[in-house]
């Protein structure tokens, strides 16, 4: 196991370099989405965040993928401030529990539902409110399903939950906001796409692809992948073995 | 005693609204957090958590809050701080610092009772 771990440990460093590169890529596409409805430092905010926690990282010699993940949530919070910091760093700092005996199929499924909980119960949120929420609900949704329900490998079931989520981010635009800043607005959020969905769909893509390249050709029955929604974290796993 | 802790936006704010209560009550503990990890306007749960540790000693911490984000990074740093009997007054934040430090001067304050002065700030009307 100990070596299981130490794979999937660098696996969610991978994952994490991945992320923190996209978000810096486009700092300036989330602060001009920001700017139309928030505050304007969505995108400044989100590569602070994802940088330091990058460095948290490389300074840990954890042990296990829980504690690597936790790590990440705990600099996102320390690091990104506003809402998003408790929203993306304490999710990910409360979902980390779940991946305690490593990351299988199973507890990337239950690591991706206790993250929407915690988004939801933090921001009291639902969908509907243009905010995170509605690209997570749905990406969270499609994969437990996928997994559990129509029997898919994770990397399956990873791409369909980014599909939904991408779906999800699209359906922010023509709604107006009931929570966040861009509540303030009213009727004048109607039409601008939600920078916090965004953001949610673009680190689920990365999760995506490198999960997508790592996995390659491994995925055959019960893999673990993982991802989902899990900001910063993660991604995929450990072949064979997994579960558990 | 009972400790205060003001969030806001705007360190300068919090900073501001801690002067102005801290003229009504005295001595007691009365701490501000403020400004995003930047130093820009924003709210961010490391120094509310810092502030409340400062505030506690023993009797338990009320929290002020302002807007959007101060509440949730204030629920963060109750959660993650080591101090018992932190709570968010519903409230204004200036009027509710300002009332909850005057009752926390009472000899027989409480958490529930400086949270329940701060409170009783919302239904204050100014003209």
């Amino acid at each position: 196991m100990p070596e299981e771990f130490e794979r999937q440990c660098d696996l969610v460093v991978t994952a994490l370099e991945a992320v923190a590169d996209r978000l810096a890529e486009e700092k300036e596409t989330l602060t001009e989405l920001d700017s139309a409805i928030g505050d304007a430092d969505h995108g400044a905010n989100m590569n602070r965040g994802f940088q330091a926690a990058l460095e948290k990282v490389s300074e840990n010699d954890a042990g296990d993928p829980a504690d690597v993940v936790k790590t990440i949530g705990v600099a996102l919070v320390s690091t990104i401030g506003g809402a998003s910091g408790p929203l993306y760093g304490g999710s990910i700092m409360s979902a980390s529990q779940e991946l305690e005996g490593g990351i299988t199929a199973d507890s990337s499924v239950a690591f991706a539902e206790t993250y929407l909980e915690t988004v939801e119960s933090r921001g009291k949120a639902t969908v509907g409110d243009k905010t995170m929420v509605d690209a997570l609900t749905p990406a969270v949704h499609t994969y437990k399903k996928s997994i559990e329900v129509d029997d898919l490998d994770p990397l399956e079931a990873l791409a369909k939950a980014v599909d939904a989520a991408q779906r999800g981010v699209e359906f922010t635009t023509p709604i107006r906001a009931k929570k966040g800043r861009a509540s303030y607005l009213g009727w004048r959020s109607v039409g601008h796409q939600d920078p916090g969905a965004t953001s949610t769909l673009m680190i689920l893509e990365e999760l995506l692809a490198v999960a997508a390249e790592e996995l390659d050709g491994e995925i055959e029955r019960e893999i673990d992948a993982e991802a989902d929604v899990d900001p910063a974290e993660l991604e995929a796993e450990s072949p064979g073995e997994g579960d558990d | 005693m009972v400790g205060i802790v003001v969030v806001s936006h705007s360190a300068k704010a919090a900073e501001g609204i801690c002067e102005i209560a801290r003229e009504m009550s005295g001595e007691g503990a009365l701490e501000y957090a403020g400004g995003d990890p930047d130093g820009g306007i924003g709210t961010s749960s490391d120094p509310i958590r810092e502030a409340i540790e400062t505030a506690s000693d023993g009797d338990g911490v009320v929290v002020l809050v302002d807007l959007g984000s101060a509440v949730m990074n204030a629920e963060l740093a109750i959660e993650m701080a080591g101090v018992d009997d932190v709570v968010i007054a519903d409230a204004p934040v200036l009027e509710g610092a300002l009332n909850a430090a005057v009752a926390a001067t009472s000899p027989s304050a409480t958490v529930e009772s400086v949270r329940e002065s701060a409170e009783e700030a919302r239904d204050v009307s100014k003209v």
